[in-house]
């Protein structure tokens, strides 16, 4: 026991070694044409030290320190559930959430412009992150090519504006329900497919959207991607300086307010936030009903599934359907917000960092994929002046979470059909 | 008039055949055991009641009415329930929420009471109502993939190896249980390895081999046939 505790404890305090020496010490440094290499300054060796040797106590005192606190984590988390009463629970998280949209509401009027627009795009990630909560969390199927649906939402708005000069408003709902026609059509193909067959076939989705995207030149522009696409307007004011459509107002002339390019950028992420939090509503919602349970159950088991009457047609196609739908949600809102996009915003990766994004949230939990959006996408943003290093943390991060919490960071709770005691 | 009914029944894997031309009967209210060896095509047989694989010739006949063609999931809502081989519970879900699933198209109150019944029928489950069903014993495990198939108050129950990997006091248990509920008017169709158990409470057997019914006799003269007695007997 006690040996293998002081084994465990040096191998954590080395783990920091080694990770933390190279991100904080290390540096890149331009010494005229060539880059040179430099070691870490003296303050940061010893704070390094200072943190392994840290890590080493804890790890080495780990149970006597927790359990002064009273709360040894279980090894299993799922081994003893029903720590409180559900209905305890449903209050606790609903006062969180709300509790979250009221800040949520206050954060645009008292952060910089720079932080809001950051906002902004957290919330696009978290309606992504939602949404392929949604086939990835709930219903289990694999979607390594979740950005599709997101680029349909987009390109929808972008070219509707262009070609018909459709506002926001109108191609808000016909982009979320192009992406979730686009996610039926791509349910049917793979109904039958499981697990890495699945992953392959919808990665395989993905690229061919964007090379679609790319190489259809006349229509999408290819990769100089669109510009110009318009700003949301509230009631018909518009956001900009001068008026750009016939018909319109301005939204500072209206108030009889100086122009601020600030307005704009508030209005945008007040949108996102409406709309995020819908997602979230009706993805809660959801999940209670009939056709939560069913995705549930056909993520633990089909043949059990489908042994119990659920159809995996029915059951398949609806996660992805409701998947996409919120993608599209999202891609609206980008294009908008951006003004201009291109097939280079739609790439693998950003599959990945969605798909990252519901693990890191704990899969299936909402609150979770909340809190990880927020910190998958603010992170990297704080971490710029690793430049360089930001995606090495993002990355040595997102090991560190799966071995230390593999469940993620707030696993999901069921929320089981209450039926109401006898009298 | 017979509960289901299997008419000359041919499936395919492929272009592999795992079933000739298969007839078996099921009448209201007995117990049918089906037994032969390892790879004899019981689960195949099972299946194709169920509609996955669907036959690819013959018929299979529900209450009177041809279900062959049927979608899996619309025959299953027809008053037939499965215990699938291996059990198959939903591991990450508590013994209340398996027993909820098993209960999808019921509403809350026929819930409550199918549930109230199951605890009845195996108390254990009962004791264990908030635990991972993955987390419990084999035979727990049984009991719960028994007591979900019942939520959805099924006319007849088909169960696939109930038997499999359990001591002999479990199977004992279980096979009570099986028939407790014939008993109350239910209808099983039994697969089993287990030979000696399975005929000892069936009212009807048969002996599947390769893909055909080689013997089907009642439970107590399959028991007493020689041939039953070297092949699946020991003897
Ligand atoms: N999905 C499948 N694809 C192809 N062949 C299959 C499939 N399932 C079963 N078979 C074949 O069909 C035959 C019958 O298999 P089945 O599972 O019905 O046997 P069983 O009697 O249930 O055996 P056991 O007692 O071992 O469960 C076997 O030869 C098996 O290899
Ligand atoms: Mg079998």
């Amino acid at each position: 026991m006690a040996t293998q505790n002081l084994r465990h404890a040096l191998f954590c305090a080395v783990v920091t070694l080694v990770i933390s020496y190279p991100i904080l010490g290390l540096n890149l440094e331009a010494w005229g044409t060539n880059v040179v290499l430099t070691g870490a300054n003296t303050t940061t060796v010893i704070s390094v030290l200072l943190a392994a040797v840290a890590v080493f106590l804890f790890q080495l005192f780990r149970d006597r320190i927790m359990g002064t606190l009273g709360k040894l984590p279980p090894i299993s988390p799922f081994a003893n559930r029903e720590p409180m009463p559900q209905a305890k629970w449903e209050r606790l998280k609903s006062a969180f959430l709300t509790l979250l949209i009221i800040a949520g509401l206050i954060w645009p009027f008292v952060a910089s412009r720079g932080a809001v627009d950051l906002s902004t795009l957290v919330l696009i990630y978290i309606m992504l992150a939602l949404g392929l909560n949604v086939v990835v969390g709930l219903a289990g199927l694999l979607d390594l090519g979740y950005v599709a649906f997101y680029a349909v939402g987009a390109y929808t708005f972008a070219l509707l504006s262009q070609y018909f000069g459709v506002s926001f408003w109108l191609a808000l709902p016909i982009g979320a329900l192009l992406a979730a026609t686009f996610g039926f059509l791509l349910g049917f193909p793979v109904l039958r497919l499981r697990g890495d067959y699945l992953a392959i076939v919808t990665l395989g989705f993905g690229e061919i959207i964007r090379i679609l995207l790319n190489n259809w030149t006349q229509l999408t522009g290819g990769p100089n991607g669109i510009g110009g696409i318009p700003d949301p307007t509230l009631f018909g004011m518009e956001f900009g300086r001068r008026v750009r459509e016939e018909g319109n107002t301005s939204f500072h002339e209206t108030f009889g307010i100086a122009y601020s390019s600030e307005h704009k950028v508030i209005f945008l992420y007040l949108i996102a936030l409406v709309l995020a939090v819908i997602t979230a509503l009706v993805i809660r919602r959801l999940m209670r009903m009939p056709v939560g349970r069913a995705w549930e159950a056909l993520r633990e088991d089909e043949i059990a599934a489908r042994s119990l009457g659920l159809s995996r047609t029915a059951v398949k196609l609806s996660a992805f359907t409701i998947g996409a739908f919120f993608a599209g949600f999202a891609g609206t809102v980008f294009a908008s917000k951006q003004g201009f996009i291109s097939p280079e915003s739609f790439v693998f990766l950003e599959s990945a960092i969605i798909l990252a994004i519901v693990v890191l949230g704990g899969m299936g939990s909402q609150i979770g994929v909340i809190l990880a959006a927020i910190a998958v996408t603010i992170l990297p943003e704080l971490a710029r002046e690793f430049s360089e290093y930001r995606m090495l943390i993002f990355g040595a991060a997102m090991v560190l979470m799966m071995v230390w919490r593999p469940q993620g960071l707030m696993p999901m709770r069921r929320t089981h059909i209450e039926l109401k005691k006898q009298e | 008039m017979s509960m289901l009914a299997l008419e000359d029944v041919h499936t395919h894997y492929g272009k592999i055949e795992a079933l000739h031309g298969v007839s078996v009967e099921v009448n209201r209210g007995e117990i049918v055991s089906l037994i032969g060896a390892n790879g004899a095509g019981k689960t195949t047989l099972l299946m194709t009641v169920c509609g996955s694989p669907q036959a690819t010739s013959g018929r299979v006949i529900l209450e009177g009415r041809d279900i062959t063609r049927e979608p899996t999931a619309s025959i299953m809502r027809s008053g037939i329930a499965i215990v699938p081989e291996g059990r198959r519970i939903f591991s990450g879900l508590t013994v209340e929420e398996n027993l909820h699933m098993g209960g999808f198209f019921n509403t809350k109150a026929e819930i409550r009471k199918s549930q109230a019944y199951v605890y009845e029928l195996f108390p254990r489950l009962k004791e264990r109502e908030h635990q991972r069903a993955g987390t419990m014993s084999g035979g727990e495990q049984q009991m719960l993939a028994i007591g979900r198939a019942l939520m959805s108050k099924p006319s007849m129950i088909i169960l696939d190896e109930p038997s499999l990997g359990l001591a002999p006091l479990v199977i004992k248990q279980i096979f009570e249980i099986i028939g407790q509920l014939r008993d109350e008017g239910m209808t099983v169709f039994l697969v089993e390895q287990n030979a000696h158990q399975a005929l000892g409470l069936a009212d009807r057997g048969y002996v599947l081999e390769t893909g055909r019914i080689r013997l089907h006799d009642t439970g107590a003269n399959l028991l007493a046939n020689p041939d039953v007695q070297n092949a699946y007997l020991g003897g």
